[in-house]
């Protein structure tokens, strides 16, 4: 009888190597990018061609199913890099700090797209492209709060250095998320409250809630596409910069 | 295509911006990939 003395490590563990993480996830990428464009294709189709305009919105309820997915995706972005700071501030997760670089020019895009979005959506519905409300306002904060993270971490050339620091400038600015998550609750806002994700069920009807989850879906995996790649090539980038390191020392030796 | 009603330009602009910006994601993902991999195996390591 033998016995196992392989220490037992759990599957976090083992993607804790940068390479391992890379050769487990690039099979992933090309099923992940052919099931978005079929999310993308089909959400399309429900809301342009079955799908109702809205009793007192009209056609422009359309707008909703790139609106509603984006700004999610802007506050999603952010746990997901919230959850990555404490990876790399708590767990010393190798990787941690590499999903959290990946995401940040991700949710700069959504939460501009949102911001775009949901301005040519205000014109014909409140009449104004832009309000100072609490949602809007603190969305725009959100914008820049990512915008920093990005330029926090190309103002630094030790990318270890860096990630402890914009690992607390992310926990910080967490504080934005639930801000512009109950803004509509704790302030006089042209938004309309919550009705989707609402205890008594969403007070939409089922013909418009159908192509808001497809785009939703679509969106999400849009992003966790991205991310798989991103996280990818920047584990390459620092498998460069170390290669680039070593040549220069044996060039100065 | 449907008819949009009078707001067409708005939900037309709305679409064209997020698919201007999904593509332009999407492009620059394959573009830093496709440079980093090229540098990589510059450098002879072509594997990780």
């Amino acid at each position: 009888m033998t016995i196992d003395t392989t220490p037992k490590m759990r599957w976090w563990e083992r993607l804790a190597h940068p390479g391992q993480f890379v050769a487990w996830t690039t099979p992933l990428v090309w099923p992940l990018a052919g099931l978005t464009a079929v999310l993308f294709l089909l959400g399309l189709w429900f809301a342009f061609f079955n799908s109702p305009a809205d009793y007192q919105m009209g056609d422009t309820v359309r707008i909703m199913y790139v609106h509603v997915p984006t700004a999610w995706l802007s506050q999603f972005v952010y746990a997901t890099m919230a959850v990555s700071a404490l990876g790399t501030l708590v767990w010393r997760h190798p990787m941690a700090d590499v999903s959290m670089k990946a995401a940040a020019p991700l949710g700069a895009a959504f939460t501009a797209m949102a911001l775009y979005t949901g301005s040519l959506w205000g014109r014909p519905t409140w009449g104004t492209f832009w309000e100072w409300d609490g949602r809007m306002t603190s969305t725009l904060v959100l914008l820049f709060i990512y915008l920093g993270i990005v330029a926090l971490w190309r103002a630094f050339d030790d990318q270890l250095r860096a990630a402890r620091i914009v690992a607390i400038f992310t926990l910080v600015g967490a504080v934005n998320i639930p801000i512009i998550k109950f803004s509509v609750d704790w302030w006089s806002t042209l938004h309309q409250p919550a009705s989707v994700f609402r205890a008594d069920g969403p007070t939409m009807p089922g013909s418009i809630l159908v192509p808001l989850f497809i785009m939703f879906f679509a969106f999400t995996f849009l992003f966790l596409t991205l991310q798989l790649v991103a996280m990818q090539t920047e584990v390459r980038r620092r498998r460069v910069a170390t290669l680039e390191r070593k040549a220069a020392r044996g060039e100065a030796a | 295509m449907i008819e949009l009603g009078q707001h067409a330009v708005f939900i037309v602009w709305a679409y064209i911006g997020v698919f201007a910006g999904v593509a332009g994601l999407i492009g620059w993902a394959a573009f830093d990939r496709s440079r980093v991999g090229r540098r990589l195996r510059e450098l002879g390591n072509g594997r990780s």
